[in-house]
């Protein structure tokens, strides 16, 4: 049996190989999942992913659905990178579209040119505002930020049922659970007219290259990242780990909390019970597949984001259930997990020569010093 | 001793063990003999391969190649378990005890046959007394001195009547008293039959005690040889290829107090840490002052404090070049001029996963270039890790190599560079040289020594009392969180510093305090 041994470093080709082993198995893994179903899989990969980019629309669509995806995977990515998990970008997506949300019912009288930009500050400062919480709790008493970041995103989902079941409710809205339209005056300008895409994904883009070079070129960049690698040399170092945890968590926030508002005052114009097909869990696996770096996110995004435009072909034209995207999520993420070891393990072909008396199992591999 | 064993059989022999691992052979065709009753010493450098080839022997590891001969006959040792049962026992340089369970309790975990508590206790006592390991039985480890743990692990090894105990670096954690009384109980037991392996880079201590040596260098035996015939220079010649180097030190008068730190208590929320007691310690331009001490008696608590990592009590009053600085955090300490190389190189020193280059950055100050308004200036930390690399000696794949890649030795190096090129006032270094090759060691105590004649004031804690009587104007002990006054190398000795380590000078302190 070859079995896994440690490598000297951690592979570079693997770190980059790895997220393209993952693609490439999830669609060998879709092709059985389709001829199983009695689907022709060759068939279905057309409507599944080339189908959606073959029309102007569908390109809009494309992009428009990885905005949220590029917002929440860069903020995730630079907490990731720092080893401050936030799962619940979820929730401060869903945060920020209820603060901007709550701007743009306040002055729903108001026509004004300061209305989005308001807006777009409550975005961020919702989202921010939510994620603040497990800062606080996780530097004054050590929680959990996972946990804490995961169980406020029910919350937000729930206070946000609240909101539109009730003080919130369109008053014309005949009783349905959603409040009023927003106006023009607060709702994103669309790119180019006919397609939905909105500022929004150009605003991610500005994002995507402010993120790189803070990663990169500025010392509190530095800081977060040796944090993340080695919370007693940053101790040792001076760098503060509250700061981290507080910059980590309040950045992936203020990111999710925009989307949201992107999200709420761009395709769907209102606020409704459910703005979101999981934009913010999906960031996580963008933020990983993307490899932390702002760049992987932006490439990992629009990969996402065919999944969840190819789910919906799929349900349209071969009558696939919708959890098919997820189904995909997932599978993505299982492989890129898997192929992961291969950056810190090699396999080790089982020792062919003469000594075949030694038969044991594997050894723990001892350190040598 | 050593002419009646040369007749009897081996009870143990290697033959052309080679063992590589993915980036270093650590083992080439290692032979090896042990005679019955001998103490036989395996000498060599850090990363000479001695515990690659002791892990063989005990089954934690694997060899590539070449066999395994215990009484003759050849052995395929899988596990420590198997080696237990064929009668070799070993004690490792770190001890894996539980610190919260009684000594009965740890021993009986080890042990490879049930035996009943009552009857453990008296067969714990039987052996401890037999060997001169004094040990009470139902202590708890958590509130035993490292000494003492090295003798539970000793008399856990001695229940299963071993025919070879394999003792690796001993003496690290040991003052010299306890090395003497530790060398009686391995003469008593190699007097009874038992072979001793004695792992050791200390040339007196292995002149002092073995019967024979082999001498590792990179992997391969260098020559073995009778210590006791042997002078330091010769067995130095054969472990490190050449002669051991010397410090030059000339004398020196220090100037003003550039670091003072009075009236330092530090009550520690670890229940295994130790609380630091009314500390005072001066440190002047132009001086080494030493710390000596056995590690666990609050070295790293008091190097917490004093480079700011752990924040400083009210009520103490720390100075650094005169400016008052109980509450600044680390790095602005270090804008003071208060540089400090931590004893955990790997993590704290360094990160593993980062290359030189990015780890030069990591303890970057005011006004040395490598960040201006925030940014990073590449070229800057480049030239700069360079010029470390170069002046240090540090062997490495460039710049650009993983901290992670580098032997601990080398690293040190590159830490330690790291820290005096950026132009220290006070330099506070832990454990200098523990890990690294004489030859590297060298370079680094060459190093501080410079610095002092610069007129850094200069602060280094060891565990190598040998190496603080060779670099330092003056050396105070530690134990049990209490310092003891620094009274000048020359006027004292190894053996009252020695004494002093285990706490001998809280009642000489009044009459010391007027010496100093």
């Amino acid at each position: 049996m070859p079995r896994l041994e440690r490598r000297a470093q951690p592979s570079r080709v693997m770190m980059f190989a790895s997220p393209l082993i993952a693609a490439v198995l999830m669609l060998m893994t879709g092709y059985i999942l389709f001829s199983i179903m009695g689907k022709e899989p060759l068939h279905a990969f057309w409507v599944f992913f080339i189908k959606p980019l073959t029309t102007t629309y569908g390109i809009g669509e494309w992009l428009l659905k990885s905005t949220p995806l590029i917002l929440c995977g860069i903020g995730l990515a630079i907490g990731f990178r720092a080893r401050v998990f936030n799962i619940g970008a979820e929730g401060q997506f869903t945060m920020g579209a209820i603060a901007a949300g709550g701007v743009a019912l306040y002055f729903y009288n108001t026509d004004a040119v300061w209305i989005l930009p308001l807006m777009m500050l409550a975005g961020v400062l919702g989202g921010m505002a939510w994620a603040a919480i497990p800062a606080f709790l996780r530097t004054r008493f050590n929680t959990n930020e996972i946990l804490v970041t995961l169980m406020l995103v029910y919350v937000a989902q729930l206070f946000l049922g609240y909101l539109v079941q009730g003080p919130w409710r369109d008053p014309e809205g005949f009783n349905f659970p959603q409040s009023r339209m927003f106006t023009d005056s607060e709702t994103m300008p669309v790119l180019v007219e006919g397609l939905r895409v909105n500022w929004a994904f150009i605003v991610a883009l500005v994002l995507v290259a402010v993120s790189w070079f803070f990663s990169f070129k500025m010392f509190a960049g530095f800081r977060m990242e040796v944090s993340g690698q080695a919370p007693d040399a940053a101790r040792y170092a001076g760098f503060s780990e509250k700061r981290n945890v507080w910059f980590a968590l309040l950045i992936s926030g203020g990111l999710a909390g925009f989307a949201g508002m992107a999200e709420v005052a761009g395709p769907i114009g209102q606020l409704q019970p459910i703005i979101s097909p999981g934009y913010g869990f999906a960031a996580i696996i963008v933020a990983y597949v993307g490899r932390l770096h702002p760049l992987g996110v932006l490439l990992a995004s629009l990969l996402l984001s065919l999944l969840y435009l190819g789910g919906e072909t799929a349900q349209m034209d071969l009558n696939l259930p919708s959890a098919i995207t997820g189904l995909f999520q997932g599978i993505l993420l299982f492989y890129l997990l898997a192929a992961d070891i291969f950056i810190h393990y090699r396999l080790k072909p089982s020792p062919s020569d003469s000594r075949t008396t030694i038969t044991s199992p594997p050894e723990p591999e001892g350190d040598i010093t | 001793m050593s002419t009646d064993t040369q007749t009897k059989l081996p009870r143990l022999e290697l033959v052309g063990i080679t063992k590589a691992y993915p980036s270093v052979i650590a083992n080439q065709d290692v032979n090896l003999v042990v005679r019955p009753g001998e103490i036989h010493a395996v000498l060599g450098e850090n990363g000479a391969g001695k515990s690659t080839l002791m892990k063989i022997i005990y089954g934690v590891t694997k060899p590539d190649s070449g066999s395994v001969l215990w009484d003759n006959r050849e052995v395929h040792i899988e596990s420590p378990a198997q080696a237990r049962k064929i009668g070799i026992g070993m004690v490792f340089q770190h001890f894996s005890l539980f610190e919260t369970l009684t000594v009965a309790e740890n021993i009986s975990l080890a042990l490879d046959s049930a035996i009943a508590p009552h009857e453990l206790v008296q067969r714990i006592e039987e052996v401890s007394q037999q060997y001169g390991l004094p040990i009470d039985p139902h202590r708890l480890i958590h509130s035993m001195s490292v000494g003492e743990r090295q003798r539970v692990e000793i008399v856990r090894c001695l229940l299963n009547n071993p025919r070879l105990l394999i003792m690796d670096e001993p003496t690290s954690v040991l003052t010299p008293q306890a090395v003497l009384k530790l060398f009686e109980t391995l003469r008593r037991l190699a007097a009874e039959g038992c072979s001793i392996l004695y792992i050791s880079h200390k040339l007196d201590e292995i002149q002092a005690l073995c019967d024979k040596a082999t001498i590792l260098r990179g992997g391969r035996v260098t020559g073995t040889a009778i210590p006791s015939q042997e002078t330091r220079e010769s067995l130095a010649q054969m472990m490190i290829g050449r002669s051991l180097p010397e410090c030059q030190m000339a004398p020196k008068m220090p100037a003003e107090t550039r670091l003072r730190v009075h009236q330092l208590n530090l009550s520690t929320i670890d229940p295994f840490g130790t609380t630091l007691k009314n500390i005072n310690l001066d440190v002047r331009s132009g001086e080494v002052v030493g710390i000596a001490g056995i590690s666990g008696n609050g070295q790293k608590e008091l190097m917490a404090a004093l480079s700011g990592e752990q924040p400083m009590p009210k009520g103490t009053t720390t100075q650094i070049c005169g400016v008052w600085a109980d509450r600044l955090s680390p790095g602005q300490r270090r804008d003071l001029g208060l540089r400090f190389v931590p004893e955990e190189r790997l993590g704290r020193g360094a990160v593993p996963s980062m290359s030189l280059r990015l780890n030069a950055l990591l303890t970057t100050g005011a006004g040395d270039g490598l960040v201006n308004y925030g940014l990073i200036s590449y070229a800057h930390v480049r030239s700069f890790a360079r010029d470390v690399i170069e002046k240090f000696n540090v062997k490495c794949g460039g710049d650009e190599a993983l901290a992670s890649s580098l032997s601990g030795g080398n690293l040190q190096k590159f830490i330690v560079g790291r820290e005096i090129s950026l132009q220290p006032k006070v330099m506070i270094v832990a454990q200098p040289t523990w890990g690294v090759d004489v030859g590297a060691a060298q370079i680094i105590r060459q190093a501080l020594i410079e610095l002092r004649n610069q007129g850094v004031a200069v602060l280094v804690v060891s565990e190598e009392l040998e190496e603080l009587f060779m670099i330092c104007d003056r050396i105070a002990v530690i134990a049990e969180g209490r310092l003891s006054p620094a009274i000048p190398a020359s006027e004292t000795s190894v053996e009252k510093i020695g004494l002093w380590m285990s706490g001998a000078f809280v009642e000489a302190k009044v009459e010391e305090v007027q010496h100093a």
